[in-house]
């Protein structure tokens, strides 16, 4: 099965080893990945702050990276959910490009629905003896309707014992410009989050989108809080390693 | 709850200086922030209960949207329906486009009648037109009587929710309220609390000349008034005082009683998880020759205040679609910390942050709204008629950038973001300077200070340092690497 990476620009530039993750992962279950080199951003930061037609030349250099690709994976659900959600708005009224975001809607997907859905795989024959808490990401969840993918995919890591959040599916205030914009706002968000988790006495932080936890994991530094934060395709890659 | 540092007054903002202020003062607000963290998360809670027992809740919310998608869709229709049998069974109607004329209207039928006390039951439009303010200019006295409204009014306070106007007050700071009013001291305790205030109201439901509430559906096909409450208070504004005033906003009806009984199945459950709320009235016209009780005459004031402004918009027509259950601001994170005054307006949380620089025409002020929100889409997922509210906060924002409402420097941002991510030449040399220019903010890795707008986020967070190398840096490595790996395995 031939998959492209769709890497998000945020992985791309500032969390290479969770695309690395990503990549070895889908290696490992018999995908051929390729990473289409003219991709850069979806355009998500432009569109969520009102500039359209910004979003959309963005969006047209990756529809042109991606048009040939028959699968097409990212390690984010809110790049992926801006690809689905908004790309056939975006062209509504150039039918030509429109009809190629709709077909590309069609094969992209996060990555823990791809393994499940696509693969149909939810047992990665991970080993990670540790004591974690996942929170899920807005996008993912009410953009893309992925809930139960990335649970079942942690429910199969052997010793893994997953401590649920208080107040999971409440935003950590990322939303993109908004942690800038509205950093106030923003920054209550995120320490409730940071307390929530705190109160988990979890060691380990798991979730899907690298934004979220970049803002999660800012504030726990700043807090001086020894938690690690991991993205899930790190857990299962590490897990997976250890079990050989 | 977390202490967040404000006060500071030096800090530099990229949003209006309203809105700035006055989330910096709710933030600041500890015994706001816990007690509508508190209130919220039980009506959260009493909400998700209360779907559940009902079967499948989708099918409700979608025969619910349905319902108002057509309402909203023929709307002068079901409005012409509606009027004419008020008036049949013996009602008057009031059109009103502005919010002037409503307070006209009624200050008309308060001349009529002599009136100088008027019970209100709680109605949102009448904090919309500002009502109370203009009766007191004219000499008139208005009394809130359910019981929230009732607070706020001893507290010189506006709604800070649609349906629990007092969710930011706390039982102690209710008590001092109470025993200020009363000359002698009040124990903080729901029961004494709400038995002072009941005996209270009761002389102003018996003396008042007018009874004032709002409507939450009419219904076209009868002409009647629904109204659900639990208090009680909305009976007797509407039967003990000779006039009744109805203030409404146009868009609220529904079709027929069939669709009334799935708007009341899907209005308590959102609004605070009742099943049914201990009263719903339906009011048909003024009283009949041989009913015991009931108002002598009935006002229909139906306000439009910039709401037919949306019919036939693609986008934001759906915004009318409300039922005004507050779902959306019980599941908001941005409600949850800054509740409903810093929105400064009478419609908070996603919904008021939407509808506000809608039907006030204001992109420029009430327009800052749209930024705040996360887009999480938790709104969305909560409303029992499926408006999409996280994108509609998305399209006002793009309207604010069409009439070149944002500042000069983030629209060159953006231009200079299209330019360089648009295609991957100029996107590869941009991120390269960017670890230069983060480098020297940098320490082991993480960067603890950054200049404005970046301080927003290192105020409060760490921010990770780039590394040198990008993914697609790493990439031909990797991908050398794996195919290697699978000829070894072949």
């Amino acid at each position: 099965m031939k998959v492209s990476l769709f890497i998000t620009c945020l992985a791309d530039q500032m969390y290479p080893e969770v695309g690395e993750s990503v990549v070895r992962l889908l290696h490992q279950h018999g995908c051929e990945v390729d990473f289409p080199a003219a991709q850069t951003c979806c355009g998500q930061p432009a569109f969520n702050s009102g500039y359209q037609d910004e979003a959309r030349e963005v969006a047209r250099n990756w529809i042109r990276a991606f048009e040939q690709s028959d699968y097409i994976v990212s390690p984010s659900g809110s790049c992926t959910g801006m690809v689905h959600h908004y790309y056939p708005y975006l062209f509504e009224n150039e039918p030509e490009w429109k009809e190629k975001a709709e077909r590309l809607v069609k094969r992209t997907y996060e990555f823990s629905q791809f393994v499940v859905q696509v693969l149909g795989i939810e047992d990665l024959k991970a080993s990670f003896p540790a004591e974690a808490t996942y929170h899920p990401s807005c996008h993912a969840m009410r953009l893309l309707g992925v809930k139960e993918e990335p649970v079942r995919l942690l429910q199969h890591v052997e010793g893994l014992e997953m401590i649920d959040l208080p107040h999971k599916e409440d935003c950590c205030g990322f939303g993109g410009t908004f942690a800038v914009k509205m950093s106030d706002m923003s920054e209550a968000m995120v320490c409730e989050k940071a307390r929530h988790v705190t109160d988990t006495g979890a060691e380990i932080l798991i979730g899907t989108d690298m934004g979220c936890l970049m803002n999660i994991d800012g504030r726990l530094n700043k807090e001086g809080r020894p938690i690690r934060v991991m993205h899930l395709a790190e857990v299962l890659l590490e897990g997976a390693n250890k079990k050989r | 709850m977390t202490t967040i540092k404000t006060n500071n007054k030096d800090k530099r903002s990229l949003i209006g200086s309203g809105l700035q202020q006055r989330t910096e003062d709710a933030l600041a607000d500890e015994f706001l922030r816990k007690a509508v963290a508190f209130t919220t998360d039980k009506l959260k809670n009493g909400r998700l209960n209360a779907m559940a027992d009902i079967g499948d809740w989708e099918i409700w919310r979608e025969r619910g949207r349905a319902i108002r998608e057509n309402t909203i869709s023929h709307l002068d229709y079901y409005l012409t329906q509606f009027a004419d049998n008020v008036v049949n069974n013996g009602g008057n109607v009031h059109f009103c486009s502005k919010a002037d004329d409503a307070v006209q209207a009624f200050l008309g039928i308060a001349k009529q009648h002599n009136a100088k006390l008027v019970a209100k039951g709680k109605s949102m439009v009448s904090e919309e037109i500002h009502l109370n303010h203009h009766l007191e200019e004219h000499g008139m006295e208005a009394i809130e009587t359910d019981l929230g409204e009732y607070i706020l009014q001893l507290a010189k306070e506006t709604p800070s929710h649609l349906i629990i106007p007092a969710i930011h007050k706390n039982k102690q700071q209710i008590a001092d309220l109470f025993t200020e009013d009363a000359g002698y001291a009040l124990p903080a305790e729901t029961k004494a609390l709400a038995t002072y205030a009941k005996t209270k109201l009761r002389n102003y439901f018996l003396e008042s000349d007018i009874g004032l509430t709002g409507c939450n559906f009419g219904v076209a096909e009868s002409g009647s008034i629904s109204l659900v409450s639990n208090e009680g208070n909305g009976r007797m504004v509407t039967t003990l005082p000779k006039v009744h005033v109805v203030i409404m906003g146009m868009e609220r009806l529904v079709p027929t009683f069939d669709d009334l009984e799935v708007m009341l199945n899907l209005l308590p459950r959102s609004a605070t998880g009742q099943k049914l709320t201990t009263y719903i009235s339906l009011i048909t016209g003024p009283r009949k020759l041989k009913d015991l009780d009931g108002p002598e005459e009935l006002h229909v004031i139906i306000l439009d205040n910039g709401r037919s402004a949306q019919l036939g918009d693609p986008i934001f027509q759906e915004v009318l679609n409300c039922i005004r259950c507050a779902a959306c601001l019980n599941v908001c994170p941005v409600y949850r910390h800054v509740g409903g005054h810093a929105y400064g307006s009478v419609y908070s949380g996603p919904i008021g942050a939407v509808l506000t620089p809608l039907i006030q025409q204001d992109m420029k002020e009430a327009g800052q709204l749209a930024y705040a929100s996360s887009l999480c889409g938790a709104c969305h997922e909560a409303c029992p008629v499926k408006i999409p509210l996280h994108d509609m906060l998305v399209h006002l924002r793009h309207r604010k950038v069409r009439a070149k409402l944002t500042s000069l420097p983030e629209r060159f941002a953006f231009r200079m973001y299209e330019f360089t991510f648009g295609r991957v030449t100029l996107y590869k040399v941009a991120t390269k300077s960017a670890y230069y220019l983060l480098k020297p903010l940098s320490r082991k890795g993480l960067i603890h200070r950054a200049p404005f707008p970046l301080s927003g986020w290192t105020d409060s967070r760490t921010l990770p340092m780039k590394p040198k190398q990008s993914f697609r840096d790493r990439w031909s490595e990797l991908q050398n690497e794996l195919k290697g790996g699978m000829k070894d395995e072949q």
